[in-house]
């Protein structure tokens, strides 16, 4: 079972860039990338986890507690703040897109058809 | 390419890609049996020689301080990079004097809805100060306190009133409080070069851990932080705001 959360990110993965190939709509394909993304934090927070490990927070427990590795809960922690940045400029684009080629298809964007 | 064959290409690519990551995931440590010795050193030490009983807010604002700084600065340019993209085209101009009949547009919230949204408001700010300002002691600090403040004004506008959020946090106000919580974080490591030398080493003193004024300069480095996250949600978010509300396209109408 140790491999459970890993195989849970790289479907995370997997699934979310399907979610990209497929859209038919931006906001989809952008709410799609955020699905890839969270297959990052699967994978740091379970590489960090340490049985038995307890939260790195010392405020209730003894300081020579066993506990979870706490670089990689702040590197999700950065991992979060660039998702929510990428996606709100990716939404910024899409709501120019439908302004310039009034629909939100992929497929209809005329200046990506050739 | 055609749907169809995009899809095909995907779903060959899909297992060979499938292949790799699991070639490289069974490289990891298994589940629960890492070994990492810089987690486990940072654990032991947050506490005695940094007096911070969260580690991982010692880890954002003192450890990797200057790593913070670039993330910080990421939030603070995309914001203004979707401040660059939605910004005024030629043929557009916005109509506050109109947005008051725009709002109309929606159904508007129903007046349980707004009740409860104002009542929230209070309680919201409360717990976001609260959560920045006890980043190192409990779980939180300037990131996630700043979300939770932005909320507040968030939930006006639930409550109906897109102009009234405006005037409960006009747009200056959250420009400066984005630019002053990013400059303020960079001053704090400015005060470590300037005090002690080294850029975000600590230069205030650790107090008692556990207590509010402790862990040095990670009090003020959440603050600083809290107020940026706030400022660049808020102005991210009325951004997008003004876009659905108060932009109209062409002369008149």
């Amino acid at each position: 079972m140790s491999f459970l959360p890993y195989a849970v990110a790289a479907w995370l993965f997997v699934i979310g860039l399907y979610g990209i190939v497929s859209s038919r709509h931006l906001v989809r394909t952008i709410l799609s990338l955020t699905v890839v993304q969270s297959a990052t934090y699967v994978v740091l927070i379970a590489v960090g986890y340490v049985k038995g490990g307890q939260a790195p927070i010392f405020a209730d427990i003894p300081a020579v507690s066993k506990t979870v590795d706490p670089v990689v809960q702040v590197l999700v922690l950065t991992d979060v703040v660039i998702e929510a940045t990428v996606t709100a400029l990716l939404l910024a684009l899409a709501v120019q897109a439908h302004k310039r080629f009034g629909s939100l298809d992929p497929s209809e964007l005329r200046a990506l058809r050739r | 390419m055609s749907r169809r064959a995009r899809l095909m290409l995907f779903g060959g690519s899909a297992v060979g890609l499938a292949i790799v990551l699991v070639l490289g995931l069974r490289g990891l440590p298994g589940f629960g049996d890492y070994h990492g010795v810089y987690g486990r050193v940072l654990s032991g030490i947050g506490v005695t020689e940094r007096h911070a009983t969260d580690v991982v807010t010692a880890l954002n604002f003192d450890f990797r301080g200057f790593d913070t700084l670039g993330e910080e600065f990421i939030l603070f340019g995309s914001v203004l990079g979707v401040v660059l993209i939605l910004r005024e085209m030629r043929d557009e101009h916005e109509q506050p004097s109109q947005a008051e009949a725009e709002e109309h547009r929606f159904a508007g919230p129903s007046e349980a809805l707004a009740a409860l949204a104002i009542g929230l408001v209070p309680g919201m700010i409360a717990l976001g100060v609260y959560i920045v300002v006890h980043g190192q002691l409990t779980p939180g600090g300037g990131f996630q306190g700043g979300i939770v403040l932005a909320s507040g004004p968030l939930a006006i506008f639930l409550a109906g009133g897109y102009l009234r959020l405006k005037l409960s946090s006009p747009h200056t106000l959250i420009e400066i409080a984005d630019a002053v919580g990013a400059a303020g974080y960079a001053l704090v490591g400015l005060g470590g070069l300037v005090f002690v030398g080294v850029f975000f080493k600590n230069f205030l003193p650790f107090g008692i851990p556990g207590h509010l004024l402790s862990a040095g300069q990670m009090d003020i480095a959440s603050v600083a932080v809290g107020f940026e996250v706030n400022g660049a949600f808020l102005v991210a978010w009325s951004e997008f705001l003004d876009q659905t509300i108060l932009v109209t396209r062409g002369s008149g109408s």
